[in-house]
């Protein structure tokens, strides 16, 4: 039996109703847990893209996406390994904006995290951050000692680094 | 391209004419090639049943006594005609009453369309009266789905649903309507469909793999077959037939394979799985090539998967590429339905014939005929055994009966033992296993071809979970022969109990009521049988008749079904006793 890794799942399927619960109950049925979910457009118009983070064996991954593919609205579904993707989180935090002129530590974190202050009144600020899941963990750790009031982290996105032969299907599929 | 596509009658309805929701379900319905549906009318769905009313001459609704009546009936339906079976249900129980049949068409691979009534579109998530999640209740178990809440979309999904449920690998479909779309007017046209951009029902057939198949097949000195019902659903028989014998290879089938291959056929060696026959059991650990044709590897067929067809090369054909690797891992796939792939291995395969491996079958034929079936056919105890009811059923049809089974003993007992000529004429719950299944079904079996016997063979515990369906058969005067086989028991699990359990029967033994009373109660012909001298009389008196007829046979109390592959065994351990 071959070891569980993280894998990125990449599924192209119709923009419509009820297509995600589909797709989640597949994984639901087999028991697996979704680490994340990201649902989005794709470079097609009309076509979403719907990339998931698992924890599974490659048998059991390559099974998924004979199941995946087997949906009538699922166009096409990929799976890849860290290494073959670039990929991305992001996430905000709430912090209290005093916490800025209390000290310079915070300014310092910022800058090194190079995260960005995207919004701030007088009660709070919000900081964004994009990066892997891991960079995104430790700011959560130097910010968490200051008190975070709100934290979210959204699901992973990945682009694949090889060309993906969805594309030429998809480019049939346009006209 | 797919044969069951080019069947469709391709009405199209290109004038557009204004009608309502309702009276557009019906003309697509119309248009799809649809003369009878099974349903049951509520709240939700009245619109349409009132246009169904109206179009009673064109299409004729079943009332069935249950709506999961109506599912089995419609999957019934299709087994036996091949076409989409219909069924139809009001929202909220209606709806969720149709479950258990769309999982057992999902699984069987069993063509069907379900239309359910839906709450008006403003009341969708406020827990209105009969009111449930419907779509989301059944996605996973359908093939596709939708909830309509414009009538303007009635056309274009109806069309889909038919060409989603029929094409490539069938299955179910089920289509939620909004109460306000069955109402709402629009301007109806009709186009059918022939393509849906993200849905490609048949692989293209790969050449080089059919060709990497055939130097398998033609090197193979003990080549096995293993046929399913994809050689039924893909109206290959004749190509299989063709094919088994070109290449002279011994072929068992699965349960749902049964029937594609007349059963007096010389290279047909009977039945695989866990009451499969001795000889391809033990044989599929000794073939060196084993050819998958339409079949999916399903645990009841493999046993433990870590001792199956270890020493064997796999070719499989199969048109769902998720099913290929997914049990048994192929050295060759070959995919793409069985008809056309099997008409492209024909021009590579060699002539060939493989006797002595064939007469290896035959031994061990000898050997279970010895230890278990002339126990069972031919009885010299007291208590009748129901081997003897499906040999005198056989003698009765001649082979030319549709036999529509239940699930537990009688089914492996019917399958095992029944004669059959001529394709899809058996029809069981494989897969999901659904008691209740056969009383229905078979009256869906015989309204689809009423020119045809139908035998339906029930347990006495399935026999009660849709008797209610004899409502359907007073109603209908569908001429379906019912027989119960009567052994006061849940007996399969009565069976595994005796045997894994230490015979502590937990809750399966049964009181049954007066079963000729009741169908009697029903205006249905009856009988009961207790002695075997009275058995083939009245099974013959059974199909002769006319009409329905019910027909009662006691058999032997712990009677057990083998052989046997018990679970987590290997298909080699198959027992005898």
């Amino acid at each position: 039996m071959s070891e569980k890794q993280t894998y990125t799942v990449s599924i192209y399927t119709e923009n419509n109703i009820g297509v995600l619960n589909r797709i989640s109950a597949i994984f639901q049925r087999r028991h697996i847990n979704l680490e994340s979910v990201n649902v989005s457009k794709s470079e097609i118009r009309s076509v979403s893209r719907i990339t998931l983070l698992v924890r599974v064996t490659e048998e059991q991954i390559k099974k998924i996406i004979g199941q995946l593919e087997k949906q009538i609205e699922v166009i096409k579904a990929y799976y890849h390994v860290d290494e073959e993707t670039v990929y991305q989180e992001s996430c905000l935090f709430k912090l209290r904006t005093d916490l800025l002129t209390e000290n310079d530590e915070i300014q310092k974190v910022i800058n090194s995290s190079k995260s960005r202050v995207i919004n701030i009144n007088k009660d709070f600020f919000v900081l964004e951050k994009s990066g892997t899941k891991e960079e995104v963990e430790e700011l959560y750790h130097l910010l968490n000692k200051h008190g975070i009031k709100q934290f979210v982290r959204s699901g992973r996105i990945a682009i694949t680094k090889e060309e993906m032969p969805v594309s030429e299907l998809l480019e049939s599929i346009k006209k | 391209m797919e044969t069951r596509t080019k069947k469709v009658k391709e009405q199209s309805v290109k004038t557009s004419v204004t009608i309502s929701g309702a009276e557009a379900v019906i003309k697509c319905l119309l248009a799809e090639g649809v003369d009878l549906l099974y349903g049951y009318p509520g709240g939700a769905i009245m619109p349409v049943y009132d246009e169904l009313y109206k179009y009673q001459k064109e299409l004729n609704h079943v009332l069935t006594r249950h709506e999961q009546g109506a599912t089995h009936a419609a999957q019934g339906y299709a087994r036996a005609t091949g076409k989409v079976g219909v069924a139809i249900a009001t929202s909220g129980p209606g709806a969720t009453n149709l479950i258990t049949g769309i999982a057992d068409a999902q699984i069987d691979s069993t063509p069907m369309v379900c239309i359910t009534g839906q709450v008006a579109e403003h009341l969708l998530g406020t827990d209105a009266f009969q009111e449930t999640d419907i779509v989301g209740i059944s996605t996973p178990v359908t093939k596709w789905n939708y909830q309509i809440t414009k009538a303007s979309e009635i056309p274009e999904v109806f069309a889909k649903a038919f060409y989603i449920a029929r094409s490539g690998r069938p299955g179910p479909v089920l289509i939620d309507i909004t109460k306000n779309a069955q109402f709402e007017k629009f301007e109806f046209s009709y186009e059918p469909c022939t393509a849906v951009r993200s849905y490609q029902p048949v692989p293209k057939l790969d050449i080089n793999a059919v060709k990497e198949a055939a130097n398998l097949i033609n090197g193979a000195k003990k080549p096995m077959v293993i046929f399913g019902q994809g050689v039924i659903l893909g109206e290959a028989e004749e190509e299989f037939k063709t094919f088994i014998e070109k290449a002279g290879i011994p072929s068992a089938w699965t349960l749902l394979g049964l029937s594609a291959l007349p059963t007096s056929h010389e290279l047909n060696v009977g039945m695989v799985g866990m009451h499969g026959n001795y000889g391809p059991n033990r044989l599929t650990n000794e073939c060196d090539v084993l050819i998958a044709v339409g079949m999916r590897f399903d645990d009841r067929v493999t046993g433990d998967l870590s001792r199956y067809a270890k020493q064997a090369k796999v070719v499989h054909f199969e048109i769902d590429p998720a099913e290929i690797n997914k049990n048994v891992k192929a050295n060759v796939a070959v995919l793409g339905n069985a008809k056309e792939s099997l008409q492209g291995i024909l021009p590579y395969l060699k002539d060939n014939e493989h006797k002595s491996w064939l007469q290896e079958f035959r031994d061990h034929d000898a050997i279970e005929f010895d230890k278990v079936i002339k126990k069972d056919l031919y009885p010299i105890k007291d208590g009748l055994t129901m081997g003897e009811v499906i040999k005198e059923i056989n003698n009765a049809s001649e082979g030319n009966a549709i036999v529509v089974t239940d699930v537990g003993q009688h089914q492996m007992i019917a399958c095992r033992y029944a004669n059959f000529n001529k394709s899809k004429s058996n029809i069981t719950s494989g897969g999901l296993g659904t008691m209740g299944f056969a009383l229905p079904a078979a009256i869906g079996a015989k309204m689809g071809t009423p020119e045809r016997e139908v035998v339906a063979v029930i347990g006495d515990g399935g026999y009660q979970m849709t008797i209610q369906e004899l409502g359907t058969i007073l109603q209908t005067k569908a001429a379906v022969k019912i027989v119960v086989l009567n052994n006061e028991f849940l007996g399969m699990v009565r069976q595994w109990q005796q045997l894994f359990f230490d015979k502590r029967y937990a809750s399966t033994t049964m009181t049954n009521p007066d079963f000729v009373a009741i169908a009697k109660g029903y205006h249905i012909d009856a009988k009961r049988v207790t002695q075997r001298e009275e058995l083939a009389g009245a099974v013959s008196e059974m199909m002769a008749s006319e009409e329905a007829f019910f027909l009662e046979v006691c058999v032997e109390k712990e009677d057990n079904v083998f052989p046997m592959i018990p679970t987590g065994s290997s298909v080699s351990d198959v027992r005898l006793s």
